[in-house]
């Protein structure tokens, strides 16, 4: 119960996690050294593929798993030692919507509820918003919602004992666009309540919605900063190219000495070159040279999943 | 306190919307002892058998009223001679044909000596057995009935008497081994079941993160599956006292104190189960080959004990179910009260007690 007052401002500090897991002989890594801050109030981003080891993080984090090396810290209290007190200040929805389905919208909140010690009454107007829209259905088995709906329910019954940190795995995973953009709004929202939210997601359009972003891969933090500064730190110019045979076009962009990185982006190409001197002209005329129609270059500013994917290519050289 | 209620209520629901989980827990000991009183039993009720007498004299329609008269036998075939037993046979429907030859009245009053022959279809060894077994007491009673009227000069009378149950009726035996039977299925199996399948939902990520203790969450999952084995021990003692005619001798209150006392033992098995185990197939089959199988096969309601051999009698120790049997049929059949179960009530006791607590410990507050 001793209280570090080493940073009065975050409410989750982490410092150099590591977890390795045995699966079939061979140890995996989950976790390699992850270190980052997280300040009181703040909407955090973990964004990273599949397998990068956002689960883990959550699960050490939430106290469901001891780390091999490290410690960590939620709202001053140690994550190993105090986990019965975390246990009381976190809300923690988990990867898939962990509701009893068959009980109904309004059992399973209020089960959830007394189990943490409150009610939904105490805590009512902290889920308004987000309880109004699935209201109508609240007689409704839990197995019988829609992903969204089941989202929602999930995600009230994460806030209803008013958490101070709240922890989403992967909460739009599975749930349609408008959904999506509705819980983005919710978060938002809780937010301006002064919730500390960490939230992971494998979707970079979604980086852009937090306040901060870490992106993670293999088991690493290869960079935490605001969505737009991140991009700031893609440090050459971008260009999307467009030609009429587009596989093709690949084919030859892997065998260019002069190409950096290519991969596909929607209906382009996004290419970076090796030296600044390759500009617009350079690459029209090239591609002139091997033949292609309709050719299209032009220059883009890098969003995050350009970072991304730059940052990913560092980090595997 | 509210918390754990709240959570009882939450499995409740849980137990009364699978409907067809339920219907099986309630309908259980409905039909096993139904299956096990009326279908699974080696007694011989009303076994059709033929008569070919040709004597037809007193004596003979004498003996013939005894054996129709008797429950055993159902004696309504009449045959005429030799040659349609062995077609009767092959119907399969006579089980035995009682043949009398001629002058059997006069053999026994003159010749002090008389025959008779029982034919019996020995495809099924156990039941003609029986048979011939029911049939020659029933002759030996009809020749104690006519001896009587005259003085013999030796005679060895055996009087047999079977201690607790004269009819020998096989339900005395098998309603305390369905008893241990059942309570063991449903509290252990459905238990474990309940549990993992919190694990396999993923609800057991939040249960952990919540404030709620292990203690709490591990006896809010059992008292619901308690309160059923308890609705079950009733359902199977009505049965037995006013469908099978077993009698309770012994103190009703401590017999099902011993019935509560078994059935948290199956509990604490159950939610060692759950704790070593993380999907509902292996903890099924774990609860069936681990404790179904010990149960019928090691209590000795199936198989005398006595007659196994010694690694397997010292084995058998180790099943709970060994225990509640014996308690049961001492109280119920035998009528004795707890001084003659207190050894038997204290090993259960002491595996409740070791397994609970085993099951406590083991009880993860983590996921791994």
């Amino acid at each position: 119960m001793v209280k570090s007052n080493s940073n009065n401002m975050s409410a989750v500090i982490v410092n150099n996690i590591s977890k390795k897991y045995k699966v079939e002989k061979s140890q995996v890594t989950a976790l390699n050294t992850v270190s980052f801050e997280v300040l009181k109030g703040e909407l955090f981003g973990i964004v990273g593929p599949d397998g990068s080891g956002k689960t883990s993080l959550f699960r050490v984090l939430t106290t469901l798993l001891l780390a091999d090396s490290g410690n960590a810290s939620i709202e001053g209290y140690d994550i190993v030692k105090d986990y019965k007190i975390i246990r009381k200040k976190l809300g923690y929805m988990p990867g898939r919507f962990s509701l009893y389905h068959d009980l109904t919208v309004e059992e399973n909140l209020s089960f959830f509820a007394t189990i943490f010690n409150t009610s939904i009454a105490e805590n009512y107007d902290l889920i308004k918003d987000i309880y109004q829209q699935i209201e109508p259905f609240k007689h409704r088995r839990a197995g019988k919602l829609s992903g969204g709906m089941k989202q929602k329910l999930a995600l009230c019954c994460a806030l209803i004992h008013k958490p101070s940190v709240l922890i989403l795995d992967e909460p739009t995973t599975g749930v349609d666009a408008v959904s999506r953009k509705e819980f983005w709004e919710m978060l938002q929202r809780l937010k301006a309540q002064g919730i500390t939210i960490l939230v992971s997601t494998p979707y970079m359009d979604e980086a852009s919605m937090c306040d901060r972003v870490a992106l993670m891969q293999n088991g690493q933090i290869l960079a935490i900063d605001k969505p737009d500064q991140i991009n700031l730190q893609f440090s050459k110019p971008l260009w999307a190219v467009k030609a009429a045979s587009m596989y093709s076009l690949l084919k030859t962009f892997k065998k260019w000495q002069a190409v950096e990185s290519c991969y596909s982006f929607g209906e382009y190409y996004h290419v970076v070159m090796k030296s600044d001197l390759n500009g617009n002209d350079a690459i029209k005329s090239y591609l002139l040279q091997q033949q292609f129609l309709d050719i299209e270059v032009h220059q883009i500013t890098a969003n995050i999943e350009d970072s991304f994917m730059a940052l990913m290519n560092k980090s595997h050289d | 306190m509210k918390q754990f209620f709240a959570f009882v209520k939450k499995e409740f629901f849980h137990i009364w919307r699978d409907k067809r989980t339920l219907f099986i827990l309630l309908g259980m000991p409905i039909t096993q002892i139904i299956i096990f009183g009326f279908a699974l039993t080696n007694e011989v009720k009303n076994s059709k058998m033929a008569i070919l007498d040709f004597s037809k004299d007193a004596a003979s329609s004498q003996l013939v009223q005894k054996m129709s008269v008797s429950k055993y036998f159902d004696a309504t075939t009449v045959l005429t001679n030799y040659q349609e037993v062995l077609p009767v046979f092959k119907k399969g429907k006579i089980k035995m044909i009682l043949v009398i030859p001629q002058h059997f009245a006069n053999d026994l009053q003159h010749g002090n000596q008389a025959h008779i022959q029982l034919i019996c279809d020995g495809s099924d060894p156990n039941v003609a057995n029986t048979l011939s077994t029911y049939a020659s007491a029933i002759i030996k009673d009809f020749q104690t009935a006519i001896v009587k009227e005259q003085k013999l000069p030796y005679r060895i009378e055996t009087d047999i008497r079977m201690m607790y149950n004269p009819e020998l009726k096989g339900a005395y035996s098998f309603v305390p081994g369905v008893m241990a039977l059942i309570l063991m299925l449903t509290s252990a199996m459905m238990t474990s079941i309940a549990i993992v399948k919190e694990k396999e939902m993923g609800t057991m990520e939040i249960i952990l993160v919540s404030p709620l203790r292990p203690f709490s969450v591990v006896i809010a999952k059992a008292i619901p599956y308690m309160i059923l084995s308890m609705v079950n021990v009733a359902t199977i003692l009505l049965l037995s006292v006013y469908v099978l005619d077993v009698p309770i001798r012994g103190s009703l209150l401590l017999l099902l104190s011993e019935g509560l006392l078994f059935t948290i033992t199956s509990l604490a098995l159950g939610l060692l189960i759950s704790s070593i185990t993380d999907s509902q197939q292996v903890a099924m089959l774990i609860s069936l080959m681990g404790l179904f199988l010990p149960t019928t096969v090691l209590s000795g309601y199936m198989f005398p004990i006595e007659n196994m051999p010694l690694p397997l009698q010292v084995m058998s120790n180790l099943v709970p179910a060994k225990w509640f049997y014996s308690i049961v049929k001492t109280i119920m059949i035998k009528g004795l009260g707890l001084s003659y179960v207190w050894k038997e009530t204290l090993i259960l006791i002491g595996m409740t007690v070791f397994l609970f607590g085993l099951s406590i410990k083991k009880f993860k507050t983590r996921l791994s």
